[in-house]
């Protein structure tokens, strides 16, 4: 039986966590335009079958399929009247998979919407959402709320005041820092860092964004920022590119497993990857990181 | 003097973007018998212009974009009266059809753009996101649009472009109207393997690129 996540982390050990969960289900079938939240209901051997697939290249921590389980950003989809369902379902399927030895992170992704002053979306209304959202995850029996791909330092702090709402569990959160080495709404790594451990986030840090060269930049930025909070990277595996109506992320396992081993040694204490990667990359991670399987 | 005063007053509202401020700085031009299409042109809008190139270079952000776009729309909203009792119009410089293509529903930078473009001096139609290929062609035909931008932020959906581009050839519109893309995944390779008459990278560059496509 695995220890609080927490208390892992505590001992030192650096956990693998997974790698894409949108771009690996649009690979396998899912149509364009469905998101990948719709299968959790509909197919969930293909949900189960991915996060096996992570489990079995060494991941030692998945995120559910509720990056876009939040009300807002399902009513897009027409799936609003199903949150409880999706998440709770999404958190059962994901531990189903993880058994008792990994960890399992609920994840929360943006709402899609813009904050007031700039958009509609109030942050009481936001912190519902996220609050909501998280309810459902915890039931479904996750190990911690992981937010991710924050851009906007409000909507963020919303995610984690809802989180913390709604249940006793730790709560990570990472933002995608895209533009130049900040997110596009101009939030630096220090000020997420800080703004996050001053709320009592437990780990922090950088996924999905540009090239995943450029965690190198943030990481020490945010551990001087906040070095009591542990640090994650989970970058894209480069930028998607179309050849010949292919998509081509460019970073390959192996490179994404150089990267691995030089955000471990800035601190990071969490490391996957995001959108473009495969259960190859995490493969490739979990052994340069771990040596060969299992040690 | 009193009115570069002014003019400096109004883009500085707009680079700071406060929307009261260009409010009520376009109800004292009015009062002070300044010809509204100059108080656009060499106060507001030249405030947008820096907000533009702060962007483009990365000093500036989405916040700072769209609060601009916000006070420069009060601005014009507030002088748009006395534009139309002094028979005036701002100088149109084209028709553009916006919109995030069909199976996505990212609407940031979309809006963006479309926010630049009408600062600009362009009449804007935005159809927001998940726009079916149909309806793009349906209002690039009702409005005699000059130029049509294609969003897209998901490699799949990026597909969707190109689907645009055949539905305006069937509707034999393509001759007509100048498409140009943008997205995260698009790039000008893309835009010319699809056959796109133009890329950009970001919304201040979408200006340039949409001015050139009609010739301003």
């Amino acid at each position: 039986m695995r220890p609080a996540i927490l208390d892992r982390l505590a001992s030192g050990q650096v956990l693998i966590a997974d790698g894409a969960t949108g771009t690996m289900l649009q690979s396998a079938g899912l149509p364009t335009g469905v998101p990948g939240e719709a299968w959790v209901l509909d197919r969930p051997e293909q949900i189960l079958a991915l996060h096996r697939a992570y489990l079995e290249a060494g991941s030692q921590l998945i995120l559910t399929t509720t990056f876009g389980g939040s009300r807002a950003r399902l009513a897009k989809a027409g799936l609003d009247h199903q949150v409880e369902a999706i998440n709770r379902r999404a958190a059962e399927l994901a531990r189903q998979a993880a058994g008792d030895e990994a960890y399992v992170g609920g994840d929360i992704g943006p709402t899609g919407e813009m904050m007031q002053p700039l958009g509609k979306l109030t942050y009481e209304t936001a912190v519902e959402f996220f609050a909501e959202q998280a309810r459902a995850l915890a039931a479904g029996g996750v190990d911690v709320i992981y937010i991710e791909t924050m851009s906007d330092l409000n909507e963020a702090r919303a995610a984690v005041q809802g989180a913390q709402q709604a249940c006793d569990l730790p709560v990570f959160c990472t933002f995608s820092f895209d533009t130049r080495g900040r997110t596009n709404m101009g939030v630096r790594p220090s000020q997420a860092a800080q703004t996050m451990a001053a709320l009592g986030v437990a780990a922090v840090g950088a996924n999905c964004g540009h090239a995943p060269e450029e965690v190198l930049e943030i990481l020490p930025q945010m551990r001087e920022a906040a070095p009591e909070a542990y640090l994650i990277a989970k970058p894209n595996a480069g930028i998607p590119r179309m050849v010949q109506r292919q998509v081509v992320y460019d970073a390959t396992p192996e490179r994404m497993a150089e990267l691995a081993r030089q955000y471990v040694e800035l601190g990071a204490r969490i490391v996957g990857a995001c959108c473009g990667s495969s259960p190859a990359h995490i493969s490739a991670i979990a052994a340069a990181i771990h040596g060969e399987r299992g040690s | 003097m009193v009115r570069e005063r002014i003019f400096e007053e109004m883009a500085q509202a707009v680079i700071d973007g406060l929307p009261d401020k260009a409010r009520a700085l376009a109800h004292d031009a009015i009062q002070a018998g300044i010809d509204p299409l100059e108080a656009i042109e060499r106060g507001f809008k030249a405030g947008m212009d820096v907000v533009g190139d702060g962007f483009a270079k990365g000093e500036l952000f989405i916040p700072d974009l769209m609060m601009s776009g916000e006070a420069m729309k009060a601005a014009i909203a507030a002088l748009e009266p006395e534009l139309m009792k002094r028979k005036q119009q701002r100088q149109v410089l084209g028709r553009v059809v916006i919109g995030t293509v069909q199976g996505d529903i990212h609407e940031i930078g979309k809006t963006l753009v479309a926010t630049m473009l009408a600062a600009s001096g362009f009449e804007v139609h935005d159809l927001g996101v998940d726009v079916s290929p149909q309806r793009f062609v349906d209002m690039v035909r009702q409005v005699d649009a000059n130029v049509v931008g294609l969003s897209a932020l998901l490699t799949t959906t990026l597909l969707n472009q190109e689907t645009v581009i055949l539905t305006l050839k069937e509707a034999g519109l393509r001759d007509k109207v100048k498409v140009i893309v943008g997205g995260v995944p698009a790039s000008p390779e893309w835009a010319e393997e699809i056959g796109a008459d133009g890329y950009a990278e970001n919304a201040t560059e979408a200006v340039e690129v949409v001015k050139r496509m009609v010739g301003v």
